[in-house]
């Protein structure tokens, strides 16, 4: 059984407050914004998936609403199952029990994501404290030194307080934070964004190897899709809120069938593949606001190969596995044309059958 | 060209209004403080010549509230709706002038501060730092009660007391609007440090100015009615915090004259609460972190 | 496997005890700073009191007799006991000597040494103000922090509307409508003074309390509004931050997130402003004291105005400043110890 389990999901964010206040804004509510729009996906025990697009997609909106920790402007509809159970109506009570002990999350840039006046030690052994209550201060004080060996920092830096460390070693505290109560989940968000570039691959190579340890699940959150196809199994890519390529990591790196997903690849270069580095290029635009979406697919404002009806229809995810890809013409395609026979589904008319045409009729109809 | 800049703050502007309107509490400090300029201009039309005679005035001294006289007569027979009224002038009069002495001698030495940095930056900080940590209002009340009793004496008072505040605010904000990078680029054109600072730095420091004008009113106006009521003001002009202190002075606490003591007072937390709330609401259009949070 | 990557931080034992010795040259130097400061401000404020009132008005002689019929005769022997024939550097010396001393020369209304009068009034000036400072803080941080965690609340909106209508209330116009209602109307309070006549003994402790209750009230009502918009706003902005996200995320109940992380961080500006807005508190005693015949330096700072007997408010001047100077000075000694970022 897979142990996360999100079922259409989406976050829309109520426009005013007065989901708090009953004051009325009548005329100024100028309505909601969807930050997710129906995401679904899995992840199975031990898996490592990664959530890539730019910032302003909904992917952080997506972690933080995982564990439900979204402000209370934020509606919530669909299932999270974690280990079976529904996030989405659990009590606040079990909610809190699940947050940490059964996922916990090592938040982006850990400057800000630690308290500046407590100790490490203290922060790193306050969800210890809280899940298993009957854990001693002697024990819990060894368990804190373990944990910071553990992640490549002296025991006794417990002590310090986060100024006293450099944006590394910070890291490495939310990471060895994250693992106090084995975990079944880590969300990472971003773990890598704010550190230099040597610092980056040394708390990749801790994450990646502590889970596999451990044998913990990942869901690790980026906008630099190489980071992720290094570490994770699988990546699924968003855009204006929704999934729109979700496959095994190679392939989806390698041979993204939608066309964001091509331009997202193609902006990061490839080690070892000196072509990559002729075709980087940025991708021209920004996301769409979501409280103004598009009509028809979300993309088609920036897509370079769009086709006529593009702006008619909103395709959903289709499976791209034992169908012949169409092969029309260079800029489509990543390394040659292969048939993605493992489990790669996009949301582009350009992997439907007829290019989606049949939907338009079913639209208008 | 400069069409083109006309139509960008109209914009601005457009866009400030339709953002205030959105706080209701600022909408009403607006409808207040529109209320009690219109009384303070119109108060020789809403009073009778007389008003303020203490030689022949309208009613005998210390009337209760009648149809004639709805709040009653002060000590001298006046009455004490028309007192109200014509307070609202001196406070208004003292609010603004203060401020502007402030605001003015503020933003000047903030933004030069700001902008040129080094020593001069430094000496002002210092004295700055020297202007807070003395009880402003007791440097207030001791200038005061050195320069004499004026209506000029408790607005200078007030000015050089409350200035530091604003210029440690302008130079925060000057410091913060010339670390972008258009600032860079005025200069690299050639631009001279007057040019920089008038054209670039200024409209950039003016929002919070307005803000800290709004909220500095009201807390001038506070002060000079308690300026009023030590008895440092002019005692011939009829301020709120004046009529207060001579309300006190013949008794009217112990007989229970309500009708002497407590409009002066309604009038002051009006006007004060109103200049609190719109600058408030100034500061929340600007700051907009202040105003919507994560819930 | 990946550990031989990981550059673990192991910190020489030298370099340890080299820190540890410039962490010591570098505590010492924060302090001697603060205090440095502090002393630099303390002499600003008696030149200031010094030339304010020596050199502004021209002459103090023709400012004290302000209005009054006074004798040529009479004018050159105050000049004389002022010292004001002397040259101006030497006046000053004497003056700061005098100052450094505590003495501020003899009041010019009661004939006696300054010193001796602020002696005389000052506890129950410490007592009025140290306690409704602490009720205040309590009452205003207590109430900010629940107002900000509410935030856009009814609670919120109604705390917050009062607030900013006490602070527009001239606190000498409260205290009289106080006097009004529940001392002249209601009768449950005295109207003025710190004890009732011929009370002895322990039965002085109520007697006083029962005095203290509407200066007291008084002067809360319009400090307290203060602190509790400041811890407000400094907790909404916590709120937002990262860290409270990341307690969430622990499992943390909400009383416990605000607690121990939250209210910790949002204090630290909150601690800083009420000790420097203290200013504003004695200010606000002067006129509290005078509307209730409190016998403090407040009241004693009135009547020296209303004279004006210059030794007399210039001494008190000196004494308010240097109180908020201490504070000042205090507040920079305590911020250390509640934040460790800047923690010498």
């Amino acid at each position: 059984m897979s142990l996360l389990e999100v079922k259409d999901l989406t976050v829309t964010y109520r426009a005013s407050t007065s989901a708090a206040s009953p004051e009325k804004r009548g005329s100024a509510g100028a309505g909601d914004v969807p930050a997710v729009r129906g995401v679904s996906f899995t992840l199975d025990a031990g898996q490592k998936l990664g959530l890539a697009g730019e910032s302003g997609c909904g992917k952080s909106t997506m972690a933080l609403a995982l564990l439900r920790l979204l402000p209370k402007t934020a509606h919530l509809t669909g299932e999270i199952r974690f280990d079976g159970e529904d996030l989405l109506t659990m009590s606040w009570g079990r909610l809190r029990a699940v947050r940490w002990a059964g996922a916990s999350i090592v938040f982006q840039g850990a400057m800000h994501s630690l308290n500046a006046v407590q100790r490490i030690g203290a922060q790193i052994g306050e969800p210890i404290r809280l899940h298993s209550p009957k854990v001693g201060d002697a024990e819990i004080r060894r368990r804190v030194g373990e944990l910071l060996e553990h992640v490549g920092l002296p025991a006794r830096r417990a002590d310090a307080y986060p100024h006293e460390l450099s944006g590394g070693q910070r890291q490495r505290v939310m990471i060895a934070m994250a693992l106090a109560c084995d975990p079944q989940l880590i969300v990472a968000d971003e773990p890598t964004t704010a550190l230099d570039v040597m610092i980056q691959a040394q708390i990749l190579t801790l994450i990646e190897s502590l889970v596999a340890e451990q044998g913990i699940s990942l869901l690790m959150i980026s906008h630099d899709l190489s980071v992720l196809a290094d570490t994770c199994d699988r990546l699924a890519i968003m855009y204006a809120g929704r999934i729109v390529e979700e496959g095994p990591a190679a392939t989806v790196f390698g041979a993204a069938r939608h066309p964001y997903g091509q331009a997202l690849a193609a902006a990061f270069p490839r080690i070892g593949d000196p072509a990559s580095r002729r075709r980087l290029q940025g991708l021209a635009g920004d996301p769409p606001d979501p409280a103004d979406l598009p009509a028809g697919c979300s993309f088609h404002p920036r897509c370079a190969v769009r086709l006529g009806h593009c702006d008619l229809v909103d395709p959903s995810l289709w499976p791209t596995a034992g169908r012949e890809v169409p092969d029309d013409g260079e800029s489509h395609k990543g390394k040659g044309n292969r048939p993605a026979g493992d489990g790669t589904r996009a949301a582009c008319v350009r992997v439907l059958p007829d290019d989606g045409l049949s939907l338009v009729e079913k639209e208008s109809a | 060209m400069n069409g083109l800049v006309w139509a960008r703050r109209r914009r601005t502007a457009a866009r400030f209004w339709t953002s205030y309107r959105q706080n209701r509490a600022g909408l009403f400090g607006l409808v207040v403080l529109a209320l009690f300029v219109l009384t303070a201009l119109l108060a020789p039309v809403l009073t009778p010549d007389n008003a303020l005679s203490v030689t022949r005035p309208p009613g005998s001294p210390l009337e209760g509230p009648s149809a004639e006289f709805p709040l009653g007569t002060d000590r001298s027979g006046r009455s004490m709706i028309d007192m109200i009224i014509w307070g609202s002038r001196v406070s208004l009069t003292v609010g603004f002038w203060a401020t502007f002495i402030s605001i003015a001698f503020g933003t000047l030495f903030g933004i030069l501060a700001g902008h040129f940095g080094g020593w001069g930056s430094s000496l002002l900080m210092r004295v700055t730092d020297w202007f807070l940590v003395m009880p402003s209002l007791v440097l207030g009340v001791a200038l005061a009660a050195v320069l004499g009793r004026s209506l000029t004496t408790i607005i200078v008072a007030i000015g050089v007391t409350s200035w530091p505040t604003t210029a440690r605010l302008v130079r925060a904000q000057t410091l913060a609007v010339e670390a972008r990078p258009y600032i860079e680029r005025a200069r690299a054109l050639g631009g001279g440090h007057l040019h920089v600072m008038s054209n670039h730095v200024l409209p950039n420091v003016m929002p919070i100015v307005l803000a800290q004008t709004t909220l500095m009113v009201g807390s001038a106006i506070l002060t000079e009615s308690t300026f009023a009521f030590l008895g440092l003001g002019d005692p011939t002009t009829a301020s709120w915090g004046a009529t207060i202190q001579a309300a006190r002075d013949v008794g009217a606490v112990s007989s229970r004259m309500w009708w002497y003591i407590l409009p002066p007072g309604i009038a002051i937390v009006l006007v004060v609460l109103a200049f609190t709330l719109v600058g408030r609401a100034i500061e929340g259009v600007l700051n907009p972190k202040l105003r919507e949070r994560r819930g | 496997m990946a550990d031989s990557a990981l550059p673990t931080a192991p910190v020489p034992q030298l370099a340890q005890s080299v820190r540890d010795r410039s962490g010591v040259r570098r505590r010492f130097r924060y302090y001697g700073e603060k205090l440095g400061g502090s002393l630099v401000s303390l002499f600003a404020v008696i030149l200031t009191s010094f030339f304010l009132f020596r050199i502004i008005p021209g002459d103090p002689v023709r400012t004290m007799t302000h209005g009054r019929p006074v004798s040529i005769e009479q004018q050159e022997q105050l000049r004389r006991e002022f010292g004001l024939d002397r040259p101006l550097a030497e006046q000053f010396w004497s003056y700061l000597t005098g100052v450094l001393r505590l003495d501020f020369g003899d009041s010019f209304q009661f004939n006696r040494p300054v010193t001796e009068l602020i002696g005389d009034r000052l506890w129950p000036t410490v007592l009025l103000v140290g306690t409704s400072v602490l009720v205040s803080a309590a009452l205003g941080l207590w109430l900010g922090v629940r107002c900000a965690w509410n935030h856009g609340s009814l609670g919120d909106r109604v705390n917050t509307g009062v607030a900013l209508t006490l602070w527009s209330v001239p606190s000498f116009w409260l205290g009289l409508i106080l006097i009004v209602i529940f001392a002249s109307e209601l009768g449950w309070f005295p109207t003025s003074g710190m004890e009732s006549t011929g009370v002895e003994g322990w039965e002085r402790i109520p007697d006083l309390a029962h005095h203290m209750v509407l200066p007291l009230v008084t002067l809360v009502a319009v400090v307290y509004a203060q602190y509790l918009m400041i811890m407000r706003s400094s907790l909404l902005d916590e709120m937002g931050s990262d860290y409270i996200v990341t307690a969430r995320a622990k499992g943390l109940r909400d009383v416990i997130v605000r607690r121990r992380h939250a209210v910790p961080n949002a204090l630290l500006p909150t601690v800083t402003l009420i000790f420097v807005n203290l200013g504003f508190v004695v200010f606000g005693a002067v006129l509290v004291e005078t509307i209730f015949s409190w016998p403090g330096l407040g009241q004693l700072f009135y009547s020296g105005l209303s004279v004006p007997d210059l030794p007399l408010v210039q001494g008190l001047f000196i004494l308010f400043s240097a109180a908020v100077i201490l504070m000042n000075l205090i507040a920079d000694l305590l911020y250390p110890v509640l934040d460790p970022r800047v923690r010498p």
